[in-house]
């Protein structure tokens, strides 16, 4: 099903020609009501005259975190205080968390959005659908709140805590669709499990998974845990919250909502737009807020867009999933290296623990690379007991690295337990290399 | 008519060895013999014990990489050549020896050895009449 055919099934004209218009007028709008924004464009020499059709984007400025932070609460608001009707806040986990503030238009774009997300994940208004995101400053809560109120299912406001109690109304209301993070839903059933509620007492069939990346074993896992179909939504509070995409039922890449939300993908480093399949840092304009603007905001999430119609009817352009974040990218020889890729090698060797190290150095001014890895002992058997053996399996994890990095790694196999492990975000790189 | 030897992942760096070292007195584990196969950066330590599958359920259980591998023990006559007649009797039979330790007992060279085919081994072994040990006469 589909929300909203005529924005959701638009030609590439008529998308093309409805963006050009909104970023013209969104660049107009901030040009005159955020200093930031006017000073920025004044010092490029541009004015909103030279922004014209959706091509001229790659004129303007990007916009950053920093910026966000930099301007601390309000300096990007571009709505005076009386028009904002709500405002969110992003984790500060580093510096000022980042405050967006909300007009009643953007409140509604936004619950319209959630609500194309959620029917294309099947939800209809018969259903009872429980948000068990967290309620309050974070976007997650109270925009599947509203979308869900938007298509007119019963909205069950779970939000996070109590699972136990939780675990049971889904039982005991017969509830249908489940939106939260994919790590909440393992750990729903888990609970179920302890709870002794099994699979068939239990009505669940669709859940809207995001707001942290997941993996398609965890789909799966989730699925035949909680007997539900597992929908991914994208999302962030800098450019609105959950629904700026969402799957289909082709569960191949997430539908962007491009008529508010203006994707790119550029080079990290160079800064240059990449053609499209080719993966990048993804980068959106909203086309349509009006509470705080957002030129060209660098997410610094990687992924590609996927163009091309979709077998679903959906003209919108498609985001693959996030491949890893900016900020852990390491410049090996000129290639870009992102640590969450030899994750994903260790991952498919059982002989290792999940646990690795990148040791990146400079020797005779070449950049060299070293891969750590551990055996786990529960793995380790009479078929690795020569050096040749260990040797064979070091040479067979570093083919697997270079196909994925593109660069070759030197490999070191270690002992158990000998790779630092640390709480939370595990440290994974040591960069050795003194380049200043 | 093979005999357990413990297989052991260390690290080529100094403390490592001392460490499985202390394990293996704290579990009162006795070492008949070893090795130590090394590269540059780790090695295979082979170790011939009292108690292999405790030794190695211990081991494993502090975090250690090891593994049990089944080794010949062969008792040589003690005289030069001795070696050389065992080793040439699986190499006629064209069969590698994979890797190869010895040690004394009582005076008698015993060789500790894996080869590259052991079902075609032990043929070899009943056929030639060679002075196999099982594990309990090695640990008397």
């Amino acid at each position: 099903m589909i929300w909203n055919p005529t924005k959701e099934c638009m030609s590439r004209e008529q998308m093309r020609e409805l963006q050009g218009k909104r970023l013209h007028k969104i660049v107009e709008y901030v040009y005159h009501n955020v200093p930031f924004y006017r000073n920025k464009l004044q010092e490029m020499d541009l004015s909103p005259a030279d922004i014209r059709t959706i091509d001229d984007i790659v004129k303007l400025p990007f916009t950053t975190k920093k910026d966000l932070r930099d301007n601390y609460p309000f300096g990007l608001q571009a709505a005076p205080q009386s028009e904002i009707i709500r405002i969110h806040a992003s984790s500060g986990t580093t510096g000022n968390p980042t405050i967006v503030g909300y007009t009643r238009k953007d409140i509604s774009i936004w619950s319209e959005c959630m609500a194309r997300s959620l029917t294309s994940f099947g939800v209809t208004r018969n259903d009872i659908f429980s948000v068990s995101y967290g309620y309050g400053l974070f976007t997650g809560g109270l925009g599947a709140h509203n979308g869900v109120e938007t298509i007119g299912a019963s909205v069950v406001p779970a939000s996070t805590g109590n699972t136990e109690k939780h675990a049971r109304l889904i039982r005991d209301l017969g509830i249908t669709g489940i939106a939260c993070t994919p790590s909440y839903a393992l750990y729903l059933a888990e609970t179920m499990d302890k709870l002794g509620i099994s699979k068939d007492q239990i009505k669940l069939r669709v859940g809207a998974f995001g707001a942290e990346p997941w993996t398609e074993n965890m789909r799966t896992e989730i699925q035949n845990r909680l007997g539900l179909k597992g929908f991914n939504i994208y999302g962030l509070s800098e450019i609105m919250g959950p629904s700026v995409s969402y799957e289909c039922e082709e569960q191949n890449g997430s539908h962007i909502n491009e008529d508010h939300f203006f994707p790119e993908i550029i080079d990290p480093v160079t800064l240059e737009p990449l053609e499209p399949g080719q993966t990048g840092e993804l980068v959106f304009t909203t086309l349509t807020k009006e509470g705080m603007p957002v030129i060209r905001y660098r997410t610094r999430d990687l992924c590609s867009l996927i163009p091309g119609e979709c077998p679903c009817g959906r003209t919108n352009v498609r985001m693959s999933a996030i491949q890893g974040r900016t900020d852990d990218m390491l410049i090996i020889r000129g290639i870009n290296v992102f640590p969450s890729q030899v994750e994903s090698v260790v991952l498919t060797m059982e002989e290792f623990a999940p646990v690795y190290m990148l040791i990146v150095d400079r020797v005779n001014n070449l950049d060299t690379l070293m891969v750590q890895v551990e055996l786990r002992p529960d793995y380790f058997n009479a078929t690795l007991d020569t050096p040749a053996a260990i040797s064979e399996l070091e040479k067979r994890f570093a083919d697997k690295l270079r196909s994925v990095l593109s660069i070759s790694a030197k490999v070191q196999i270690k002992a158990p337990g000998t790779i630092e492990r640390s709480e939370g975000k595990s440290k994974h790189v040591i960069d050795k290399r003194q380049l200043f | 008519m093979t005999v357990s030897q413990l297989s052991i992942f260390i690290e080529n760096q100094s403390g490592t060895l001392v460490k499985v070292l202390e394990l293996m007195r704290k579990s009162r584990i006795q070492i008949i013999a070893c090795t130590i196969a090394d590269t540059a950066e780790y090695g295979i330590f082979r170790i011939i014990c009292s108690e292999p599958d405790r030794a190695c359920a211990e081991l494993k259980a502090a975090g250690v990489a090891v593994a049990i591998s089944d080794v010949f023990a062969i008792e040589l006559d003690n005289q030069p050549g001795g070696a050389a007649d065992v080793v040439g009797t699986f190499s006629e039979a064209g069969i590698g020896i994979a890797y190869m330790y010895a040690f004394l007992r009582d005076g008698r060279g015993i060789l500790i050895f894996r080869t590259d085919n052991e079902a075609e081994a032990k043929e070899v072994i009943v056929r030639k009449g060679l002075h196999v040990l099982a594990e309990n006469q090695l640990l008397a």
